[in-house]
Parts: structure tokens; C-alpha cells; sequence
């Protein structure tokens, strides 16, 4: 991978650097990673199968996909809006809103968690005023979705938002002196340049919500069947001491995370040769 | 220092950026590297300076070979296109950084850097920018102190990629003849890579042209102008009326008519004509010539400018003095002849 | 200062706002404010607020005294521990894989940057259970550790492992596009002016990204002492030993001492409020240097 041209390069360093990086990430990542592939290797492929597609597995990844996907719509909605919001137009307290859009960037995930677990309990700050129209969030899959829907926000506002500042002006007007009523405009000119961001956006908080642990077991309630999620899964057998059993698990949810990770670079390069157009 | 490129080959991938060169770079003169962009120039330049590794060839550095020799140690002082200036150094650190990371053993006292700085800084007429970051000067300024940076060093040979690219038509103008002056003072050896035909008919004492990575003319700008060696150095420098004809007894035969040649040919052979503008003659009535109709008559400076088109839809352009337009007082839609007084012939390919 | 404001005109909402073709109608203004600033409020501010106003419901003493507790006091000195780890091993990765990807062409380079993303998309849960597998009792390791009564799993080291994994890529990859975008003409300039690659290295590119390293080393300090998931698998959960602040919110919570849970989770949401006004800051400096530099 790393032999390139043969002469002798002005800048020094190339061999150490390239070096340490790559050593480095093998030490830390590659080959760590690598061994929840060689430990499930030792399964056999019947053993390997009972275990990924035992009910209780089945309904954790009905779970934490639907719910992830679901997080991911909701988010790529209304951080839109957001995003739309804090570039065009000003109001009080803007800096402030802007900067605390990373907040779950920010706060530990056991704090989101227990922090949404007490706001969405039956008791609970807003969960009291959901209690009478039946409404439960906390220790349902909803609470899944509340917490999936908190941690993406940023990831979706984060990557329509510098597209949507670069967007000239020019578009916009020259779209209203064709004549274009604001409703075509926005329709036809604004949201056909964002929508690669948006995209990008979404399988984002997608990819981070299937992966999320931390902010959700506070407030599902953990319900093996109805609201266990399959990072939790794992943690369940590694406890119990079933080693190959977490390790193929986690080997689904990783072919699925290096399967997201390659989309989401194609969707990026998408996104930034249509910038490039743009501009 | 004289410096000689000798057979330097070098590939990017597929592609041949520089293909089998070899030049001298006489001691003491400013020699300009003149082409379309993407015809090995500025790769010549970087290799010149050790920035980049020729595949074969070497580079001798008063005929001992300095092809192997790492760039800090070839001592030449480099101005990059966008000057590369140390954006978060003050203009007073950014010329006094080559002397600054000197080994200990040959780093000038504080004294002798300041000293040192501050002529140089006057020698380039910046002195009360010292002070100032690079970011707060403008264009013609940064390319002064980036020359200045270069200089104190006490370079050999001194290599400007594209030096007035970035600037506009006025700065550019005032810093060519700046620079001429400077070179006439330093006499360090220079090559200098331009784009811009006027900038290196100007200013240097010799003009390299380039084309797909090879070395089409050398010569003095005069030379090279009005003895082009290829149909390519023609075309580059200076505009042309450009026609395919054929040579027949003498004259030469053109879509519609034929004319009588100025010049000597023998045979019978396909050739693509070139005509420089100021070299076409007008005239009316009868007799020999191309006969065209004027289209527009553009009359700025002291030479005017007149467009032709014949009736196989081929386009001319004449330049004559205005004094003699006066006389002649042209009209657009108006049938005329146009006589080459002199033209160059180049063989083609009969394809 | 004039050329700051004006660009500042020209970048912000006033361009959209004060031009007819870009204006949107007061009612379209009015719905968009109401959904962006609800939604934020219900998802982004309410938590925010919760923390600190559970942890103060039971009174400042008993918040107090859960800060002070010797478990807690333990729990927040294995966290500066990890952190004061993790962040200069990935600082000093992140700046020598930026130099090497940003500096050179070599084949797989895509690649390359593309593997170094991938701590990101691995769930935290398996960035724990990577460990276990490669160091745990069953792991490969496993027996050649114990023979040498060398902890791993269940002890500092692999809390500090995990917490390298989950705050991986963060320095590199804040570093590579800046370095790639600042190009390589400063550094070529300055060996040609005689200087060595340390040199050029110390007085010109460090200089250079400065603000982009800090930002990645505030947001790597974060994710280090805010992990929970990684840190959880490998952790054990040794009340004193190898509990961090986040495990140990967890086990308060766990046995119903809200108060102390969210009096330590409220340190932890500081620290968050700190991590987002010093990246404003650094976004603030750094953004004023570039249109600085952009001026002229």
C-alpha cells in the first residue's frame, strides 16, 4: 500500500510517519478488529446461524434499525428546518442555539440517558403530561427512538448547514426573475443543492444510532423481545460469559457498520463533486 | 553559476511532463521558460531546484553534477508562484528565516540578521512593511518580499515560477521592469517560468520555448520572434494569420486563388502558411492577391487593426499604421487585396 | 476591521433577509422559528437543564456530598487518567498521519483515510469486546497474561485501550483536510531556505494548524472523558478501582441515588459546556485569522 514513486522526496518524514500510522492503527484498530472475525470463525456455520437469528437477536435488530432509521427521518426533518433557521434568518439567542446543536457531541451518553430517562419517565418532567393520553415514552421503544432521535441531531444539522451558507444568493434570484413563485424556488433550486448533504446527513445519524449504546439503556427499559437493542445483545452475553455468541453478533453489526461506512463515503464524494457543480 | 540540464526525462503516471531536455543557462543572464501551461515548464524549474526528482537526466551546477544534491544544499533561492509566504511570521521574520535555521556554526549574530534583513528590505523598497504579516500586503508587495526571502541566502541562481501570475496588468507591468533592473544590479544566474509571451520577450536576455515537454526554440527574443524555428513557436508568439495551401510552380495556392509567393520554394507540396499581421499589405483594383471584403476596422494606439473575411468564409488580420488607414479609408463591405509581404511556409502532412 | 464586518454582511442570514428573492414570507419565518426553536428546546435544551436541576433537587449539600464521596473522587481521577493518556498518543498519531496523507502521494491513500474513520463506525460496545477477545481470560493473550499476572480486562490499562479506540480518529481527521488545504508550498519554501524537516516542521507547519490541533484535541478530550459503552465492557465495574465518572453515574443510577447519580453527570455536562464554548472560541479565532488572511 504504501511503495509510491521510487524518488526521493523533498519533504522529510514519509517513511516515519507513514510508519507510525500505519503500525498505530494496526495495533489499536485492524488487528483488534480483526479478531471478532477469526473468533467467529471458529463457530460452526449452523452455530453461527442459531446464533444471529435466535428471536431475541432477530427482534434487537428489527430495533435498532427501525428505530435508527426512524431517528434518522425524524432528524433529517427538523435539522433541516434547524439548519434552515440558523442560516437565514437572526433572532435573539442565535449564537447560543448554534453552538448547543453539538451538545450531543458533548454530553457523556450515560448523562443524555439518564437525563431523557427522567424526562420521559411516567413521573417524569414532560412524561407526566404524556401519562394521560396513554403516551409512554420511557421504557418502550419510543424511549429507543427519543434517545436515537437526541444523539443524531447534530449530524444531520452539521452537514446541511455549511451547504446551505454557501448557496449564493445568485440561484435564488436569478430562479425569481425566470419567474419562479418562493415555493419553486426553494423546491426546485434550494433543496436540489442540498439534498446530497441531507443525504449524508441522514445515514450519518443512521450509522450512529445503530451503533449507540450508552444514551439508550436508561430509558428503554431493556425488555428482551420488545425493547433490547443489539448492543445491548452483546453485553448480555459477554456477561454470561458466551464469548462466540457476543462475538457474532458484534460481527453482524460490524459488516453492517463497514457496509454504512462505504456508503456514506460514496454519498460524501456525491456530495461534494455536486458542490463542486454548484459552485 | 552556469547551470546545464542534460537529458532530463520525467514522467507523472502516463504522462511525459518533461521528454529528453538539455539546455545551458549561460552564468549571469535572465532566461525565461516560456509555454502553454502543462508543457513541462514548471516541472524543469522544480527539478532545477531539487524540488522534484527527474527520472533520468542529470542537472550540473557549474559543470559538477548536482542531480543527487538535496535541495538545501543546492542553494538556490526559489519564489513560488503564490509566494508561500509564512502566513503567521511578520514580513521582517519571513526574510530573515533562511538565516535563522542555519546551523549554529554559520548563523549570523542577532545583530548581523537584523543588519542583513533591513537591506534587503530596502534593496526591495520595503522597509516600513517589516512589521506588517503577510496577510495586510498586497500582491506586487508579497512578490518583493518573497524575492527578498529568496536572496537572503545569497542563492546561486535565482528560479521564479510564474512570478507576475497573480497579479494584475499594472503591478505586473511596473514589477517586469523592476525586476530587469534588479537582475542588471545582482547579475545572479535566473530562470524565470511565464506563460505570457510579452512578459518574456521583455524581460529576458534568453526565451526557452516549450511544448509537450520539449524544447521547441532557443534563442534571443529577437530571434525567436522573428525566426521562428517550428509552426508551434510561430503560432505562440505573437498573433498570425494561419492558412493551409499548397505550393505549386512557385506560388502559393489557397481555397479560392492563388498568390504569388514572397519568398523562395521549389516543388510541390501541402504546407500550412503564416502571416504575421503587420506583414500583410492592402491594396484595391486588380493584380495579385487574396481577395477579401473588410468586416470591422478597429482604430486604438498608433497601429490600427483590420479584419477581413474571404468569400470561403477564411478570416485576416492586417495591422497598418493609422496614418496610412487615413489614406486608405477602408470601408466594412468593401472588396480589397491582401498581399503577404513576406510569410513563413511549414510543411504538412498531406492527412 | 472594515473588510471583517463587511464579510461578515456578506456571510451572514442579513444577505438572505435583505434581498427580495431570497426573503421568506413572515408567516413561513414565523412556522420555521417555532418548529427549529421547539424542537431544540424539547431535545437539545431540556436534558441539558435536567441534569443540573435533578442534581440540585435534593439540596447543595447532598449534591456536595456525592462529589466528594471517595468512589466518586476515584472515578474522576481514573478519568483524567485515560484522557491525560488517550488524547497525546492520538495527538501525536493525528499529526503524523495528517503529515503523511496530507504531505505525499502514495497509492491507498483513500484507503488509508478511510480506515482511520473507522473507530467512528464501530458501535462502542465492540470497541470493548475487541479487547476482551484480544486480552481477556478466553483472548488471545488471556493466558499469557495471567501467567505474568498482567491485568488488562477489568483493570486500568483496558479502560484506557478503549478509551484510545473511541477518540481515534478525532485529531487526524481534523487535521488532514486543514493540512491538505494549506498545501505544501510554505513547507517546500522553507527547504529550499536551508531549514530541516524539523525545523520547517516546528516554525512553519505546526504554527499553521495550531488552531485546527487544538479544536481536534478539545473534541478528543470530550469523547475520552465522557465514553461510556467501550468503557463499560472493558471496565468490570470495581467500585474505586476501575470505575470512570460516566460508569459511575451509571451505578447510582442503577441503585436509585438519583440526586448523586446526576450531581456527577452534572461535573460531566460542564464538562460538556465547556467543550462547546472553548470549540466556539477556537472556531471564533481561528475563523478571524482565515478572513484575516482572506483580506486583502
Amino acid at each position: 500500500m504504501a511503495a509510491a514513486h521510487a524518488s526521493p522526496r523533498v519533504l522529510p518524514g514519509f517513511g516515519l510517519t507513514l510508519g507510525f500510522t500505519i503500525g498505530y492503527l494496526s495495533l489499536i484498530v485492524l488487528i483488534p478488529l480483526a479478531a471478532v472475525f477469526l473468533k467467529t470463525a471458529t463457530l460452526s456455520a449452523e452455530q453461527f446461524w442459531a446464533q444471529i437469528s435466535a428471536p431475541r437477536a432477530v427482534a434487537s435488530y428489527r430495533l435498532t434499525f427501525g428505530a435508527s432509521l426512524l431517528a434518522a427521518g425524524i432528524n433529517a426533518v427538523f435539522g433541516l428546518v434547524l439548519a434552515w433557521a440558523l442560516v437565514r434568518y437572526s433572532f435573539p439567542g442565535k449564537k447560543l442555539v448554534d453552538a448547543l446543536v453539538d451538545l450531543p457531541f458533548a454530553l457523556p451518553t450515560a448523562v443524555a440517558g439518564i437525563s431523557l430517562a427522567a424526562i420521559y419517565a411516567k413521573n417524569g418532567w414532560l412524561g407526566q403530561y404524556l401519562e394521560p393520553f396513554g403516551i409512554q415514552v420511557a421504557f418502550t421503544p419510543l424511549g429507543v427512538l427519543v434517545a436515537l432521535v437526541f444523539i443524531g441531531l447534530p449530524f444531520v444539522v452539521r452537514t446541511v448547514q455549511p451547504v446551505l451558507e454557501d448557496l449564493d444568493t445568485e440561484y435564488e434570484e436569478a430562479a425569481a426573475s425566470l419567474g419562479a413563485s418562493r415555493w419553486q424556488t426553494v423546491t426546485r433550486v434550494v433543496l436540489p443543492a442540498v439534498f446530497p448533504a441531507l443525504v449524508t446527513g441522514f445515514a450519518l445519524a443512521f450509522a450512529r444510532a445503530v451503533g449507540e449504546y450508552g444514551s439508550v439503556i436508561f430509558i428503554a427499559g431493556n425488555l428482551p423481545l420488545v425493547s433490547e437493542i443489539t448492543p445491548l445483545i452483546i453485553i448480555t452475553k459477554l456477561e454470561q460469559y458466551d464469548y462466540a455468541g457476543a462475538t457474532a453478533i458484534a460481527s453482524v453489526m460490524l459488516v453492517v457498520s463497514f457496509a454504512l461506512l462505504l456508503v456514506i463515503n460514496l454519498l460524501q464524494a456525491w456530495a461534494a463533486k455536486a458542490g463542486r457543480r454548484e459552485g | 553559476m552556469s547551470i546545464r540540464v542534460e537529458g532530463i526525462f520525467k514522467q507523472f503516471g502516463t504522462f511525459t511532463a518533461l521528454d529528453d531536455v538539455t539546455l545551458d543557462f549561460p552564468k549571469g543572464e535572465l532566461v525565461a521558460l516560456l509555454g502553454p501551461s502543462g508543457c513541462g515548464k514548471t516541472t524543469l524549474l522544480r527539478i532545477i531546484a531539487g524540488l522534484e526528482t527527474a527520472d533520468r537526466g542529470r542537472i550540473l551546477f557549474d559543470g559538477a553534477d548536482a542531480s543527487d544534491r538535496h535541495v538545501r544544499e543546492r542553494q538556490v533561492g526559489f519564489v513560488f508562484q503564490h509566494y508561500a509566504l509564512f502566513r503567521h511570521m511578520s514580513v521582517f521574520e519571513n526574510v530573515a528565516f533562511g538565516l535563522r535555521v542555519k546551523p549554529r556554526a554559520r548563523r549570523p549574530s542577532e545583530a548581523e540578521i537584523r543588519r542583513k534583513v533591513m537591506e534587503l528590505l530596502d534593496l526591495v523598497q520595503l522597509a516600513w512593511l517589516a512589521d506588517r504579516s503577510p496577510a495586510q500586503l498586497s500582491g506586487g508587495q508579497r512578490q518583493r518580499i518573497a524575492l527578498a526571502r529568496a536572496l537572503a541566502v545569497e542563492p546561486q541562481v535565482l528560479l521564479l515560477d510564474e512570478p507576475f501570475g497573480a497579479l494584475d496588468a499594472k503591478v505586473r507591468k511596473e514589477l517586469r521592469r523592476w525586476l530587469r533592473q534588479l537582475h542588471d544590479d545582482l547579475h545572479i544566474t535566473s530562470i524565470f517560468v511565464t506563460h505570457d509571451q510579452e512578459e518574456a520577450l521583455e524581460l529576458a536576455d534568453r526565451v526557452v520555448l516549450m511544448n509537450r515537454g520539449q524544447v521547441e526554440q532557443l534563442g534571443s527574443p529577437r530571434e525567436v520572434y522573428a525566426e521562428p524555428a517550428s509552426e508551434f513557436v510561430f503560432g505562440f508568439l505573437g498573433s498570425a494569420n494561419r492558412i493551409e495551401g499548397e505550393v505549386r510552380n512557385g506560388r502559393l495556392a489557397v481555397p479560392g486563388t492563388d498568390i504569388a509567393l514572397p519568398v523562395a520554394a521549389d516543388g510541390a507540396r501541402q504546407v500550412t502558411a503564416y502571416i504575421r499581421p503587420h506583414e500583410l499589405a492592402i491594396a484595391r483594383g486588380e493584380g495579385d492577391g487574396i481577395p477579401a471584403t473588410v468586416r470591422r476596422v478597429l482604430e486604438l494606439g498608433p497601429l490600427a487593426r483590420v479584419e477581413f473575411v474571404t468569400s470561403a468564409g477564411q478570416g485576416y488580420e492586417a495591422e497598418i499604421p493609422r496614418s496610412e488607414l487615413a489614406g486608405l479609408a477602408l470601408q466594412p463591405g468593401e472588396a480589397v487585396r491582401l498581399v503577404p509581404r513576406t510569410l513563413r511556409l511549414f510543411p504538412r502532412d498531406a492527412a | 476591521m472594515a473588510g471583517n464586518a463587511a464579510s461578515l454582511a456578506r456571510k451572514g442570514e442579513t444577505r438572505f433577509e435583505h434581498r427580495s428573492a431570497t426573503r421568506d414570507p413572515l408567516i413561513v419565518r414565523v412556522l420555521v422559528l417555532t418548529v427549529a426553536l421547539g424542537f431544540f428546546a424539547i431535545f437539545l435544551l431540556l436534558p441539558l437543564v435536567v441534569v443540573f436541576a435533578e442534581a440540585l433537587r435534593k439540596g447543595f449539600e447532598t449534591y456536595w456530598a456525592a462529589l466528594v464521596d471517595p468512589d466518586a473522587q476515584s472515578a474522576i481521577r481514573l478519568t483524567l487518567l485515560a484522557a491525560a493518556i488517550a488524547v497525546p498518543l492520538n495527538l501525536v498519531f493525528g499529526v503524523s498521519a495528517a503529515w503523511a496523507i496530507a504531505k505525499y502521494q502514495f497509492r491507498g491513500k483513500a484507503f488509508l483515510t478511510t480506515l482511520i474513520d473507522l473507530p467512528f463506525s464501530v458501535s462502542p460496545v465492540i470497541a470493548g469486546l475487541i479487547y476482551v477477545l484480544v486480552f481477556g481470560a478466553q483472548g488471545w493473550f488471556g493466558p499469557w497474561l495471567r501467567e505474568n499476572d498482567i491485568r488488562v480486562i477489568f483493570a486500568v490499562p483496558g479502560i484506557v485501550l478503549a478509551t484510545v479506540f473511541v477518540t481515534f480518529p478525532f485529531i487526524a481527521r481534523e487535521l488532514i483536510p486543514l493540512m491538505e488545504q494549506q498545501g505544501s508550498e510554505e513547507e517546500e519554501a522553507a527547504i529550499v531556505l536551508g531549514a530541516s524537516g524539523w525545523q520547517t516542521f516546528w516554525r512553519v507547519t505546526l504554527p499553521n494548524i495550531k488552531w485546527g490541533l487544538l479544536y481536534g484535541v478539545i473534541l478528543c478530550n470530550a469523547r475520552a472523558m465522557g465514553e461510556f459503552g467501550a468503557v463499560s465492557v472493558v471496565s468490570g465495574h470495581v467500585r474505586g478501582e476501575t470505575n470512570t465518572m460516566p460508569l459511575h453515574v451509571e451505578i447510582l443510577y442503577n441503585e436509585y441515588q438519583f440526586a448523586a447519580a446526576f450531581a456527577v453527570a452534572s461535573l460531566l455536562a460542564l464538562l460538556a459546556l465547556l467543550t462547546i464554548a472553548l470549540k466556539s472560541l477556537v472556531e471564533w479565532r481561528s475563523g478571524r485569522t482565515q478572513s484575516r488572511e482572506d483580506a486583502p
